[in-house]
């Protein structure tokens, strides 16, 4: 290989580069859209070199958008601090009811355990549409279909499997010792699980919750199927936006930039931790 | 797992502790057997003939519903548009990411950046992105139809011709997925032992040899794992196909959920979707079952330590 060494470094650059144009090129383009305007959008051949605009931002946040048809009423907002509310709402009450869970798995034998833990996980790999479409018939008959609640019961589909199964491996990796002398010097299970094993366990319970945030933020189907338009996030409303009529393609550029920069932003931030939740926590990065 | 210390037992035992795992585990498990009666209710569905439309048919047909099914074209074509996307999201995925692994092995702040900046596609939700393809292949001002006119493709219609549509989410969802891949398989890669590699680095063993001898055998449990997850998530696609084409042009990318969500809400009929997807659901559940088996070994050699 030595030989070579030289030729070696040179292809393997080349390679690294056109990975790096293939994968974050898109991005960079719906971001030198979403500072364009619709004329210059639509000049061929396209520029890279333009003076930028802030008016498709201005028209999503101020909610109106001036078109040759007259003004128009955007709700992308809306749907943004739908985003927010519903992965929040999910993650919150995913933590509350995984991390108990999760502890007893990785400190109790018990009867049944294995059998609930993977019934749980079970739920990560069944096709949506099959437990979704009969669900929006049962939604409207007790009159959840088109409520927060609704939804944000049926996001635990997709955080609280991946919490419990991560936080059930930093519970395993935290060793029980120190419970145990805990217990014995005479504090109840309840103080030991919150004095020593949550607080040891911290940092996985604070990815797993990340990641959740991310996975229930990307969410496309749940909200599409049972919610209208007033209580859909960006992940459906940027889809309503395309077929609306009068949007102009540099406003669309700008909803997708604003629908997927927390994601980013949150990805970046947890990134240490996100081969573990992207495995379930079957392998550490 | 045996060696796990019974901490309820080890202090003055009680008979509320034998309760504790239960109460502890049982808030989550009922929140989502609520969800699990919808799963019972479809198995249900599918035995009817039942259609939103025409409520007063509504009858118990047994397996009628899937022998029409299995001898309805429509429903092969749908078999054959899942296989197609399946075979080649996965595959292209799995070459892709394993040679972007093999590139980023070694530590260094180049690689790292790299590895980072290929964790934004795949943060970025899968419809969003297909949004963002459908903007970049506009035939009026897409950057890439330009591009791709620039060397003489003028007639490429991406998504709006049924003999690309296929090319087109594919490409989408490897823009997305491939990370997925080169990320385990790279933790994997980094996670080898490394005396086998300097031992036949010392002995001046091909790198040919090396990569099918050693690198290949040893991160097979990487690749088997990481492959069957996508496969399971690609053979279950919806929003890239449903945010792009909406399964059209014509039939060309009426995958199992794509198709099963027209049948429900455009030709109101709950049986035959339900039928549709309990098909699905067998497929997936046997393919789960592989995967979780995969799944325990790696997760036993990480957490195994005790």
């Amino acid at each position: 290989m030595a030989r070579t060494d030289g030729l070696w470094r040179v292809l393997r650059g080349l390679a690294l580069a056109a990975v790096l144009v293939f994968f974050l090129f898109p991005i960079a383009w719906i971001v030198l859209m979403s500072f364009q305007t619709n004329e210059q959008i639509l000049q061929l051949p396209p520029r890279v070199v333009f003076t930028p605009t802030l008016a498709n931002y201005a028209a999503l946040i101020s909610g109106k958008l001036h078109t040759a048809a007259g003004d128009l009423d955007v709700p992308f907002l809306r749907n943004l601090g739908n985003s927010v509310l519903l992965s929040t709402a999910s993650v919150a009450l995913s933590l509350l009811l995984g991390v108990p869970a999760a502890y007893a798995f990785a400190r109790f034998r018990f009867r049944l355990g294995e059998n609930i833990a993977f019934t749980l996980l079970s739920f990560r790999f069944a096709p949506p549409l099959l437990v979704l479409l009969p669900l929006s018939l049962y939604f409207q008959d007790l009159g959840l279909s088109n409520t927060y609640v609704g939804l944000i019961w049926v996001y635990q589909l997709i955080c609280l499997p991946l919490i419990l199964w991560i936080v059930r491996g930093y519970f395993e990796d935290a060793s029980p010792d120190v419970e145990y002398a805990y217990r014995v010097d005479g504090h109840s299970w309840w103080r030991a699980f919150t004095r020593i094993a949550i607080p040891l366990a911290g940092p996985g319970i604070a990815a797993a919750g990340l990641l959740a945030f991310i996975f229930a933020w990307n969410n496309f189907v749940f909200a599409l199927i049972l919610a209208s338009a007033d209580k859909q996030p960006v992940t459906v409303g940027a889809l309503a936006f395309v077929t609306a009529s009068g949007i102009q393609y540099g406003q669309i550029a700008a909803a997708i930039m604003l629908s997927i920069l927390p994601t980013l932003a949150l990805a970046l931030y947890a990134q240490r931790w996100l081969v573990e939740g992207l495995s379930l926590g079957a392998v550490k990065g | 797992m045996a060696e796990i210390p019974d901490i309820a037992a080890a202090p003055p035992a009680r008979a509320g502790m034998r309760a504790l795992p239960y109460l502890l585990s049982l808030p989550a498990l009922l929140v989502c057997i609520g969800i699990l009666v919808p799963f019972g209710t479809a198995a249900w569905y599918s035995l009817q003939r039942y259609n939103l439309a025409m409520p007063y048919l509504r009858g118990f047909v047994g397996w009628a519903q899937y022998l029409d099914l299995f001898t309805d074209p429509s429903f092969w074509q749908t078999v054959k548009v899942s296989a197609i996307y399946t075979g080649a999201t996965v595959g292209v995925e799995l070459v892709l990411g394993l040679a972007i692994a093999l590139l980023l092995r070694e530590r260094s702040w180049f690689n790292n950046f790299v590895s980072v900046a290929l964790l934004l596609p795949l943060m970025t939700a899968p419809a969003i992105a297909a949004l963002m393809f459908k903007l970049m292949t506009n035939p009026n001002f897409g950057v890439l139809s330009w591009i791709i006119g620039k060397f003489g493709a003028t007639d490429f219609r991406w998504a709006s011709a049924p003999s690309s549509a296929m090319f087109t989410v594919v490409l989408v969802d490897v823009w997305v997925y491939t990370p997925f891949m080169m990320i385990l398989l790279l933790a994997g890669l980094r996670s080898l032992p490394q005396q086998p590699f300097e031992a036949a680095r010392l002995d001046g063993v091909p790198a040919r040899f090396v990569f099918f001898r050693i690198t290949l055998p040893m991160l097979t449990p990487y690749i088997v794992t990481a492959s069957l997850f996508r496969l399971l998530d690609s053979i279950q696609q919806f929003d890239i196909i449903y945010a792009m084409t909406q399964g059209g042009p014509g039939d060309s990318l009426l995958v199992f959920q794509v198709r099963a969500y027209l049948e429900f809400f455009q030709y109101t009929n709950v049986g035959l979707s339900a039928a549709l997807m309990m098909v699905l659901w067998a497929i997936t559940y046997a393919l789960s079952n592989l995967f979780i088996k995969q799944w325990l070994k790696l997760r036993e050699r990480t957490h195994g330590a005790h």
